[in-house]
């Protein structure tokens, strides 16, 4: 309403968004953008000299071809079905209003937090041939991976367009009903395209997290199949073939670029939308509502199919069922096979979770803050949209690239971290950064500006206009990403196997280590493990979900 | 001016970070001890006590550091050359002691506590012996659920030879050379059993009687081999010599599985001291400890693995499950290094098409 036209930023405005954008520009670019830099330069300067010639060379292999195919085909197709299978079961699980909500929510975002060579075995149990899915003759084809694609990354739409979706005032939808629209008209010219940055949102991410999946691919693959991403990872681990290696993170590089472009073309004009508390948009479940919720169930059966598998697994010992696993895990496993006990390994698990938490919050906060904004200058706006997207670029380059970058940068001081403790929420961080920003977005690009405006002229200081604002209408989506945030530094497991120290490993690290050694007791309390790990994510989301009722009003 | 504020908090967030860091760059540099970094796999394990005791002997903290498994652990000190990891590795494996060598990431330092006897776990001369000390070795061979062939009343194969038999029809699997350690032994073990241009008529064979391949060994070994603590329905598969005696139930004497130990391929692990160092004579001292009788003992429990002090003495039960291939496989760490990634690939092309 105040809005003029041609009216200089005041300094602050610019020195606010220097300060924002310098931190996580900071943390992206010392904790990501050196060591990846660095490792591809170590691939495309031979003896000083630039070398592009293994461009050409490695490009024109059949193989590189088929695995960029198979990457982009198989990310884009997980994609489409997460969104298409996500997107009813956000409707249930974050519009509707019945008991076990809270519950169901954080057990979708369960498959997410589990280890993935486990559940690569949960899996290959139930499709190999003489298990339970043997006849439909899964095993080892494109269609067991696309499985393992979405039930780890279902969770992804279901909470990012979820969150959104449950502050959307769902008065909108009644008056068009009242003026006599179908439901279909309602979704398609009224719902869907206040959803719509935040399902692209949560398609870009899930495109990235499966272009650079690796375990899964690997595991429920067999080796007919590959990505890019396994591909980096044999050429760097196996071979230093750091040439090879080079080529195809500059090409991951490029395919990740070309995806967050599309993506933010897609997300488009951003809409000024009024949200409401969710108890408001929430209502009991209707006739109408049959369809989604019968594709909830049918997603919460898939999503629970492996989980129980692992449950009843975990519970079978040499004795028959009991509970000989989980006593097990007060000790080091047979014949030692452990440093630690599996409850330190959890509590050590649980610190780190934290600290990458806070880590990623605070500058996922800071930039989703700065980027919300809406400079005036096109320049600055278009700036926005880059800085955006580079805080993006964590999720779709190979863990592996990052981990070697980490070992030939961070080497000095004032940055000589390579065996620092903190290096690894730090890695976490970088991986949780995205989601959080991704999550806050949408929300905080949704308020009116004109709030804000409204409220520095009636004389609010800018921290007032922050807190009674931009935290006060976003601090439910804060909450929802630090607990998304924390389940994944809990849950992961590339980085931080690459940089745990032996004496101090998380509860995924044991858990790899249990499943790697033979025996029947060590693969039990690697299952029993894994479970408590899920139980413990779960009780972590709910607690969360169930704090942020509790502090309603508090702002 | 207001929007000082909100600056001023943002301020106060980066501090908090750059402090949080801080601090825990800190911590590393601790009081006067010597402190050395031991670099290894991630399956390095010692019985409580058994470093702390070298501490006590010394002086001499060690920090242990994983570096990822065989091939990425010499890899990365290769990568690192410049700026190393730290003072001693110990778990470069005979399948990549040439790369480590021929790339001088290691100190001429052997242990002088090595004897004609471990001559057998020694390389070459010019070609590692120099800077390797061996400190365990382990077997990998097919294991074979005795239980299975007993139900089926079918005999048991013996040699790499019977596993092409249609006998033994899609009854094998093995983890994939390409992204396995054990994968990549077995597929050594047939090179040296046939020679460079009869391998791959082998593997061609293989594949031809249904060996099926798993991408790593957990997967082989709890999904598809039909063993006591396994899923599967496959009662073949390609595992460690150290396997069985983990499958010997609670009170009993009988192993349900054994290693078929004519089809072995073995895998010699060594210590060195990593060139570059600042703590030269603390780190050929830890080289001497990993090779003395007090942690040779260990080893067996703690890694699963033999030992090649020819003075250690193996836990008790441990010889009558565990067994040794008298004849295993073997080819010269030079002629694997030469070769490792021409055979990989070919081997790829055989098995993965």
């Amino acid at each position: 309403m105040t809005r003029t036209t041609g009216v200089r930023p005041a300094p602050g405005t610019i020195l606010a968004i220097v300060l924002g954008a310098g931190l996580p520009l900071a943390f992206v670019g010392v904790f990501f953008a050196w060591p990846v830099g660095a490792m591809v330069g170590r691939g495309l300067f031979a003896d000083g000299a630039l070398d592009l010639g293994g461009f050409g060379e490695v490009l024109a292999r059949p193989r590189t071809l088929r695995l960029i195919g198979l990457t982009v085909g198989q990310a884009a197709l997980a994609s489409v079905i997460c969104v298409l299978l996500g997107l009813p079961v956000a409707h249930v699980l974050y519009r509707l209003r019945f008991t076990g909500q809270r519950m169901l929510r954080a057990l979708v975002v369960l498959p997410f937090v589990l280890p993935t060579v486990v559940v690569g075995v949960a899996f290959r149990t139930l499709l190999r041939d003489g298990g339970l899915l043997g006849p439909l003759g899964l095993d080892g084809t494109f269609a067991a991976i696309m499985l393992a694609l979405v039930f780890f990354n279902i969770a992804v739409v279901v909470r990012t367009v979820g969150s959104t979706w449950e502050g959307l005032d769902s008065r909108q939808e009644e008056a068009a009903r009242v003026l006599g629209a179908s439901p279909q008209r309602v979704w398609w010219t009224v719902t869907l395209p206040r959803l719509a940055p935040a399902i692209v949102s949560a398609a870009a991410i899930v495109f990235l997290f499966c272009s650079t999946a690796f375990g899964v691919v690997l595991v429920l693959g067999g080796t007919r199949f590959g990505t890019i991403e396994t591909e980096i990872y044999l050429l760097t681990t196996q071979f230093l073939d750091l040439r090879g290696a080079s080529v195809l993170s500059i090409t991951q590089l490029v395919v990740v670029v070309a995806v967050l472009l599309v993506a933010a073309r897609a997300r488009g004009r951003r809409t000024a939308q009024r949200r409401v508390a969710a108890a408001a948009s929430a209502r009991r479940p209707r006739l109408g509502d049959a369809p989604a919720i019968a594709v909830t169930l049918l997603v919460a059966a898939f999503l629970a199919l492996p989980i129980v598998t692992l449950v009843l697994r975990s519970l079978r010992t040499a004795d028959g069922w009991g509970l000989g696993n989980y006593l097990a895990l007060g000790g080091t496993g047979s014949r030692n096979a452990l440093v630690v006990p599996v409850w330190v390994a959890l509590g050590n698990s649980l610190a780190i979770a934290v600290q990458a938490t806070a880590i990623a919050l605070l500058i996922g906060l800071a930039a989703s803050l700065l980027i919300s904004r809406r400079p005036r200058s096109a320049g600055l706006r278009r700036a926005l949209g880059g800085f955006d997207g580079a805080l993006m670029l964590p999720l779709g380059v190979s863990a592996v690239t990052v981990g070697f970058g980490f070992l030939i940068t961070l080497n000095q001081p004032p940055f000589d971290l390579r065996s620092s403790p903190i290096l690894i929420p730090i890695a976490q961080a970088l991986v949780a950064l995205p989601l959080v920003v991704r999550t806050l977005l949408p929300v905080l690009t949704g308020i009116d500006s004109r709030m804000r405006e409204s409220a520095s002229v009636l004389g609010s200081p800018p921290w007032r206009v922050l807190r009674d604002v931009d935290l006060s209408i976003g601090w439910r989506p804060v909450l929802a990403a630090a607990g998304f945030a924390f389940a994944v530094a809990l849950g992961e497991f590339g980085a931080t196997s690459f940089l745990s120290r032996p004496d101090r490993p998380t509860l995924p690290v044991v858990i790899f280590r249990l499943i790697g050694l033979p025996g029947g007791d060590n693969f039990g309390m690697a299952l029993a493990a894994s479970v408590v790990l899920a139980a413990v994510t779960v009780g972590v989301i709910a607690l969360v979900e169930r704090l942020r009722v509790g502090t309603m009003g508090a702002f | 001016m207001q929007k000082r504020n909100r600056i001023i908090g943002l301020t106060l967030a980066s501090a908090l970070a750059v402090g949080l860091a801080g601090c825990a760059t800190s911590d590393s540099a601790a009081d006067g001890a010597e402190q050395i970094v031991l670099v290894t796999h991630d399956s390095f394990a010692l019985s409580d006590g058994v470093l702390e005791k070298f501490t006590e002997q010394t002086g001499i903290e060690v920090q242990v550091q994983a570096a990822g498994d065989g091939g990425e652990l010499v890899n990365k000190l290769v990568l690192t050359k410049d700026s190393p990891l730290g003072d001693v590795v110990f778990g470069i494996d005979n399948t990549f002691a040439s790369l480590a060598v021929n790339e001088g990431v290691l100190e001429n330092y052997a242990s002088p506590q090595l004897t004609a006897a471990e001559e057998p776990y020694l390389l070459p001369a010019g070609s590692g012996r120099e800077q390797l000390t061996p400190i365990d070795n382990g077997d990998v061979c097919i294991n074979v659920d005795h239980e299975w062939f007993a139900e089926e009343g079918l005999a048991e194969p013996v040699t790499l030879d019977d596993l092409v038999s249609p006998k033994y029809k899609d009854l094998l699997v093995a983890p994939a050379a390409n992204s396995s350690s054990p994968g990549l032994a077995f597929l050594l073990a047939t090179i040296a059993a046939y020679g460079d241009d009869g391998w791959q008529g082998y593997w061609q064979k293989l594949v031809d009687n249904g060996v099926k391949i798993d991408a790593g060994w957990s997967d082989a070994y709890y999904v598809d081999f039909s063993g006591p603590s396994s899923e599967g329905d496959r009662p073949l598969v390609v595992s460690y010599a150290s396997s069985p005696p983990f499958e010997v139930p609670e009170g009993s004497s009988v192993a349900p599985t054994g290693a078929l130990l004519d089809t072995c391929f073995r895998q010699t692990e060594y210590a060195g001291v990593i060139a570059g160092t600042e703590h030269a004579d603390a780190a050929q001292q830890l080289v001497d400890f990993l090779f003395s009788v007090e942690v040779q003992n260990d080893i067996p429990e703690s890694m699963y693995v033999f030992p090649v002090n020819a003075l250690a003495t193996l836990p008790e039960g441990w010889s009558d499950y565990a067994e040794i291939a008298e004849n295993p496989y073997v080819i010269e760490p030079a002629e694997i290094d030469a070769n490792r990634t021409e055979w990989i690939s070919e081997w790829a092309a055989i098995a993965t098409p």
